[in-house]
């Protein structure tokens, strides 16, 4: 249950990270939430999946990842670039993991940053129950969502989780979010064809109010993150797709939707 | 989205000129020190003044001049390209010292041909004692002499070794009313002299030399018009002789006349650019507001179709290459402050004129392309913002500064114009600044800033609070107690106030000593007639003659003495972690870390001498052994190695300015006031007062280098943060927040200027967007009341630094993949692979 003062709403997160120019619109701060439903081979922040604190180590130093905070011990962190976020269009985004895991720090976060004049982002998997989407989506300004594939048991076998729900739930946040961009990671052996991809980009371009598709190349990091939380990389080696690659696949979806189409974010 | 305006074709002559400047090493030539001295044992006697009009009139009459391959702008102070003169009235000994190693030194080396060096050892002599390097050190204090000159607390060398320059003068004037104009006022006001009055004599000397400084110009013009004549006479090239002959015809009419093109507003500027620079030797002879006084011309020639956008663009871009054609020799340390051949000409675009009304217009953009197709050092471009600047102009500002030139620099209107009125300038006055140098503000053609009149390291008081003022055997400072008995931190740190506000009022005696010894040895009548109110008050701007008159020291290392301070007040006094005593050993054994190799080299040398003078003889291995120890600190012992790694992690511990953090902040804002605040109460002998700069240029390396270790945990001999910056490596939070620390500081109080220098990565503005962001993140730090900002944009090469010395990269920014994060902070696998991907896009 949220707590009835927005403020008092605790929360864990494991980074907050300032000046991000390079995901949803103008100059932003990202609040990485902790805790994901995915279990993605590819994820560069595998610190981020697990809810429970952890210790990763890094260049060979060892540290805590995650921290409990509340909405009101947050939002002076957030505040600090007010001025960035206005000339920029900029604001908050809320990463993770994902954000959707925690609904009531969420929601309590989100609506203290509109009341303090600060727009907000999202980049989810979308992959939680209806409910919560239809909590939080009315206090977000920008949608990234992440489609990472249209085979369901494919998606399940690279990612722990089918995809049934995350398309439904797609379907209804462009019918309902006020701005909403479609992203795709872009992984060798998991989804890197042109009928992948062109399977994503029918399904995102048939979406109403889709305003973008950006497909983002596959990047090898954080790797050595696997190792400082004692686990194993699956994907050891395949390389990322060639920038070649990467423009014939741009090329493909674009034959198939009529959406924006870029790579990277 | 704006599209990026006057993205302009460049002519192909502009890369021949460059290759043409650059292609040798610069020279230094004997004929200025020849002529001079001729002239001055033929004036001896004659009132100083007339003197000097006398030596720039023999000197314009006959110094060798130039036209080079394919200029369209004439005019050289040197046969060679790059070449400098030198100016014996201010001091040669240095340079006679140097002969052999002036070549080949680290900083700025110069050629010297053996013939010159004879020609200069036939005149030199005459200058025994005649200087005003001489003069300014017989009216120091003895005292303030020796800690000038062997203490590293403060520098005026600067203006103590040569010309003061550092003005911006009326170049609309020239070129609107022509020469000719000056003359007949200088004529009128002696007409309206009386006899009887009291200044009468030496109101007419400066007039007359006024005059025939004017006609010296005229006359030197017109030799460069012949000289084209002839060059067209014999020229087959029927293109480049209608180019001689259009440069013969301007430059028997400009300066002399008011200019009829644009054509010749550009070669007259240009006369007057390179004349004051050869009248004295200063540097940071500033263009100013160059977009607003070029205007009218290329505007009505634009619109009578006598120019073309390409035609205008290619004259411009013959003049910032000729802005590369001056440069200036100093003495090896002076070289190490002012590295780069740099004569800080600064040339300021957009901003709002004094009717507070924005006056961007065609050529604002049109420099800034001029930067893009010449890219040279000079001149160093500024631009003026305020909330009215058009969004366009920032864009295509952005779109250099992704070039990695380092330029434009950014100001605030809205801070400088508040903070010189706070000076005394009038609120027109103060709208129509321009920047001097490096990053000094002033009331266009009317100002005397003398700005850059010296360096202050303000780390140096600090040590002096160490050793109870003490300096290399010598009580120099006030004793303020033995620090090892003080009791509290407030103690301490007026300790430190006392120490810093003494060595204050010495830098400011120094400095009047040499400005005393500018008025009388080296008053320069040219350079005066071109700056308000010079003519009406019939004195020099060496004698106060400028309508407003300033004296701008500047400080640096406020970094390093908000974070010591904090150190000491932290660990030593409030958590008692760190001992007064074993800090003052930890500084004393520089933590147990060795010195630098160019330090223990030094140390070496030393410590041979020492032993020779003893008697003893040094072998090989000893030198070696000796070497070796400074370098890796063989004299501290283990365990004490190991308790001052202790101490300097309990010194990382410690909250650092730079991160954004209110507290820590506000203290670096009072540690800043503590040289700003002390330094206004001193005046200078031109009616004028003190006020505080904040930037090192580039001194804050050597000067570093003479500093020993600080509580901060900086080691010996290692650079002191530049400008209001974090000290290197200390700010993680990104750039926002470093911003954030520095917009806390009272930046207006230093109204001699402040430098902040910041780092980015060239993704982070690729593209369109990246172009946008780059201008909201400067609108927002200027909201916030930045005061000057100017952006390095990384290469690879330095990507490859950071990794080698991470702990100076700890703010850089860096595009990742869907989002960016600091450099320094990634793992070496993904440096990597963001280094490899520079390298795609660099392709």
């Amino acid at each position: 249950m949220i707590n009835a003062n927005i403020y008092d709403q605790r929360g864990r997160i494991f980074d907050i990270q300032r000046y991000s120019i390079h995901d949803g619109p103008g100059i932003r701060t990202i609040v990485f939430l902790k805790g994901c439903f995915l279990r993605c081979r590819w994820c560069c922040n595998p610190e981020s999946q697990e809810f429970k604190v952890q210790e990763m180590t890094m260049n060979g130093s060892t540290k805590t990842v995650g921290q409990d905070i509340t909405v009101g011990e947050l939002l002076p962190e957030l505040e600090k670039d007010q001025m960035y976020y206005w000339r920029s269009g900029g604001g908050v985004t809320l990463s993770g993991g994902e954000a959707m895991a925690q609904p009531d720090f969420a929601e309590a976060l989100l609506r203290a940053c509109h009341e303090h004049g600060m727009n907000t982002a999202i980049e989810t998997t979308a992959c939680a129950n209806r409910e919560v989407v239809e909590r939080l989506v009315p206090h977000i300004d920008y949608v990234l969502m992440d489609i990472k594939h249209m085979d369901s048991a494919k998606h399940k076998a690279f990612t722990n989780q089918p995809n049934e729900k995350i398309l439904d739930n797609a379907r209804w946040i462009a019918g309902h979010a006020a701005s909403l961009t479609i992203r795709v990671p872009v992984v060798p052996t998991f989804n890197d064809t042109v009928s992948e991809i062109q399977a994503i980009a029918r399904f995102a371009g048939s979406l109403p109010g889709v305003k973008a598709l950006h497909l983002l190349p596959y990047h090898r990091l954080g790797q050595d993150k696997y190792t400082g939380l004692g686990r194993t990389y699956t994907l050891p080696s395949i390389l990322p797709p060639p920038p070649a690659h990467m423009a014939e696949l741009k090329a493909a979806a674009e034959a198939v939707c009529d959406l924006h189409v870029q790579i990277g974010g | 989205m704006s599209e990026l305006k006057f993205c302009i074709q460049k002519s192909p002559r502009i890369p021949q000129l460059v290759a043409d400047l650059y292609a040798n090493m610069p020279e230094i030539e004997a004929d200025r020190a020849e002529l001079i001295t001729e002239s001055y044992k033929e004036t001896e006697g004659l009132p100083i003044i007339k003197r000097r009009s006398a030596a720039f009139r023999h000197i314009l009459e006959n110094i060798p001049i130039i036209i080079r391959r394919g200029e369209l702008i004439v005019g050289s102070n040197s046969l060679a390209p790059r070449g400098c003169q030198t100016y014996p009235e201010y001091s040669y000994k240095w340079l006679e010292e140097e002969y052999d190693t002036v070549a080949t030194r680290e900083a700025d080396p110069f050629y010297i041909s053996p013939d010159t060096v004879r020609r200069l050892k036939a005149v030199y002599p005459y200058w025994e004692g005649k200087t005003t390097s001489d003069l300014a050190a017989a009216n120091m204090d003895p005292e303030v002499l020796d800690v000038f000159l062997h203490h590293g607390i403060f520098t005026v060398g600067n203006y103590f070794y040569n010309g003061v320059g550092h003005v911006n003068v009326n170049y609309k004037r020239v070129i609107d009313e022509g020469l000719e104009s000056i003359i007949a006022q200088c004529q009128e006001e002696l007409s309206k002299l009386r006899r009887g009055q009291g200044d009468y004599a030496s109101r007419r000397n400066f007039l007359e030399a006024v005059i025939e400084s004017c006609q010296a110009v005229i006359g030197y013009a017109r030799r460069y018009s012949n000289l084209a004549l002839q060059e067209a006479a014999d020229c087959t090239d029927s293109v480049r002789k209608a180019e001689l002959l259009k440069i013969a015809e301007a430059c028997d009419w400009v300066p002399a006349k008011p200019a009829r093109s644009f054509h010749e507003a550009c070669q007259s500027f240009w006369f007057i650019q390179q004349l004051l620079q050869l009248e004295s030797s200063g540097h940071s002879i500033s263009p100013g507001r160059f977009d607003q006084y070029m205007y009218p011309l290329f505007k009505s020639d634009l619109d009578e179709g006598k120019i073309t956008l390409e035609s205008a663009q290619e004259l411009l871009d013959c003049v910032w290459v000729k802005l590369n054609d001056l440069n200036k020799v100093r003495d090896a340390a002076s070289a190490e402050g002012f590295a780069g051949y740099s004569l800080f000409q600064n040339l300021i675009v957009g901003g709002q004129n004094e009717d507070g009304l924005d006056v961007t217009n065609e050529l604002s953009y049109m420099c800034m392309e001029a930067q893009l197709h010449v890219r040279l050092p000079m001149p160093s471009l500024s631009i003026r913002v305020w909330n009215m600047t058009p969004h366009s102009l920032l864009v295509k500002a952005a779109s250099v500064v992704r070039e990695g030139l380092g330029v434009p620099a950014f100001y605030n209107d809205e801070v400088i114009i508040p903070s010189m009125m706070s000076r005394g300038y009038t609120l027109e006055d103060a709208r129509n600044y321009c920047i001097i140098g490096c990053v000094e503000p002033q009331a266009c053609g009317k100002t005397d800033g003398w700005h850059d009149a010296a360096f202050f390291n303000m780390l140096r008081p600090l040590e002096m609070v160490f050793s109870n003022g003490m300096d290399k055997g010598h009580q120099i400072g006030p004793a303020t107690g033995d620090v090892l008995k003080m009791t509290s931190f407030q103690e301490f740190y007026d300790a430190y106030k006392k120490q810093e506000a003494f060595f204050i009022e010495m830098m400011a005696q120094a400095d009047n000593a040499v400005d005393v010894a500018h008025a009388v040895r080296c008053p320069l009548p040219f350079e005066s007639c071109l700056i308000d109110d010079c003519i009406a008050k019939g004195r020099s701007v060496q004698e106060g003659g400028a309508h407003y008159n300033f004296t701008g020291p500047q400080g640096f290392g406020i970094a390093n003495v908000a974070d010591s301070l904090a150190v000491i007040r932290e660990l030593v006094f409030d958590k008692k972690v760190v001992s007064m005593a074993e800090m003052v050993q930890a500084l004393k054994d520089n933590f147990g870390k060795g010195r630098t190799p160019k330090k223990s080299a030094e140390l070496t040398v030393q410590a041979v001498k020492a032993l020779d003078a003893q008697g003893v003889e040094v072998s090989e291995d000893t030198i070696k052994k000796l070497y070796t120890g400074f370098l890796n600190a063989v004299s501290v012992p283990e365990d004490k190695k190991k308790r001052y790694d202790e101490i300097l992690a309990l010194i990382a511990q410690v909250p650092k300015y730079g991160n954004d953090l209110y507290e820590v902040d506000m203290f670096a804002r009072e540690v800043g006031q503590t040289y700003t605040k002390p330094l206004l109460q001193h005046t200078n002998p031109r009616g004028g007062m003190f006020h505080a700069g904040l930037y090192p240029v580039s001194a804050n390396v050597p000067l570093g280098y003479d500093a020993g270790a600080t509580p901060d945990g900086r080691l010996a001999n290692t650079p002191i943060a530049d400008g209001v910056g974090p000290m290197a490596g200390r700010d993680t939070h990104g750039p926002t927040a470093t911003a954030n620390s520095v917009s806390r500081l009272d930046l207006g109080d230093a109204s001699n200027g402040t430098l902040l220098n910041q780092k980015f990565h060239p993704s982070a503005l690729a593209g369109d967007t990246g172009l946008e962001k780059f201008v909201a993140y400067l609108r927002a730090f200027f909201d916030e009341k930045g005061m000057h900002v100017q952006y390095n944009v990384v290469s690879r090469e330095t990507l490859l630094d950071a990794q080698k010395h991470p702990e100076n990269y700890k703010n850089l920014v860096v595009r990742v993949a869907g989002y960016s994060a600091l450099f320094t902070t990634l793992s070496r696998s993904l440096q990597d692979d963001i280094i490899s991907r520079t390298e795609q896009t660099t392709l």
